[in-house]
């Protein structure tokens, strides 16, 4: 795997959306895609996103406050990274009533994409847009490093740039990510194909070192049946960029607009 | 009516507790040689004002099922007790 197999300008600046939006759009993409970035109190990773979506790859974005209840003109809504109401109570559980959620809901529901990355996941979890819930690491360490994941799934909206199997380096910034989910629920989740990423070491082998977290079944990310709602764990919008140490992360996000000129294609 | 409610939130038995492990091992340490396992949850007091203590419970299990305890991961229980109307 290359870290840098794409070339990304090395210095981030006005020519960057250009240069991206024209060299990056797969073909048959002519409208950007509209992402809205939710921000509770507490988000951290907002910025991280924009600069993912918008600086780097020349899509339209901004920032959602977790007041707005109208999610109309979107086509991607992103649950980014953080403290959301500073983790009081459990991660993600106060997020979930804030008046945004009843409209990612009603967004989902009509088949819109929503991804949620790290607190983001919790915060689906919570809510019940996706099954399980997040626990203190086993090591009960706050843990920020590099992970390596294997794409299971790359049929999905968010991985359908990517191939079978494929490993991506991305980072992880957490104490909360041990994924749990009860014996039946873990099983459906295996058996329709639904865990998309599993940590693995760099050459794709699933082991209980690559596990960063504890996790079952090794699993840092999940999509829901009707497949356009995302978690995950490690922060894909923190490896979009040559500066920011690697590129893998980029693969999600293009991923996301390949699917929207499918779409269009198919039309 | 003055009611408070102390709610005990813990993780379900089957869910793994590296928190309560990490106790046990602690107390072990320490001497407690007989301590057998170690649970780590949460405790909330809750202060409600409510029509009479069935009134109370009921909002007291809604608020566990809604809020206070992730089912999927959590059990709760709690005590309601009438007490004096808070003063502040």
């Amino acid at each position: 795997m290359s870290l840098n197999r794409r070339k990304v300008p090395a210095v981030p600046g006005p020519g960057i959306r250009a240069a991206s939006a024209v060299g990056r759009a797969p073909s048959g993409q002519r409208a950007r895609l509209r992402f809205g970035i939710v921000v509770f109190p507490g988000t951290w990773s907002d910025a991280d996103c924009l600069f993912a979506v918008q600086d780097v790859l020349g899509q339209q974005a901004r920032y959602v406050w977790h007041m707005e209840a109208d999610l109309s003109g979107f086509d991607c809504i992103l649950l980014p990274g953080g403290f959301s109401y500073g983790d009081y109570l459990r991660a993600g559980a106060i997020a979930r009533f804030s008046p945004v959620m009843d409209a990612v809901k009603e967004f989902a529901a009509q088949g819109g994409l929503v991804l949620g990355i790290c607190n983001g996941f919790q915060v689906l979890c919570e809510a019940g847009l996706l099954p399980g819930a997040l626990l203190r690491n086993e090591h009960l360490q706050f843990r920020c490093q590099w992970t390596h994941l294997r794409v299971e799934n790359a049929s999905s909206p968010f991985t359908s740039a990517c191939q079978q199997g494929q490993v991506l380096r991305v980072p992880i910034s957490h104490g909360e990510g041990r994924y749990f989910a009860d014996p039946e629920a873990l099983a459906e989740l295996e058996r329709e194909g639904r865990v998309v990423f599993r940590y693995c070491e760099s050459d794709g082998r699933i082991t209980v070192e690559a596990n960063p977290n504890g996790a079952l079944n090794n699993i840092a990310g999940i999509i829901n049946r009707q497949g356009n709602v995302l978690g995950m764990m490690p922060h894909p919008e923190r490896c979009c960029h040559s500066l920011l140490g690697g590129t893998d992360g980029l693969d999600v996000f293009l991923s996301l607009l390949q699917w929207r000129a499918r779409l269009a294609n198919t039309r | 009516m003055h009611f408070l409610a102390r709610v005990f939130v813990s993780l379900k038995p089957a869910v793994n507790d590296p928190q309560g492990i990490t106790v046990l091992r602690a107390l072990q340490r320490l001497g407690f040689s007989g301590v057998q396992g170690v649970r780590v949850g949460k405790y909330l007091e809750v202060r409600l004002e409510a029509a009479d203590r069935a009134a109370a419970e009921r909002q007291v299990a809604e608020m566990c099922g809604k809020l206070l305890a992730n089912p999927v991961i959590e059990q709760s229980r709690f005590e309601v007790a009438e007490e004096a109307p808070a003063t502040h």
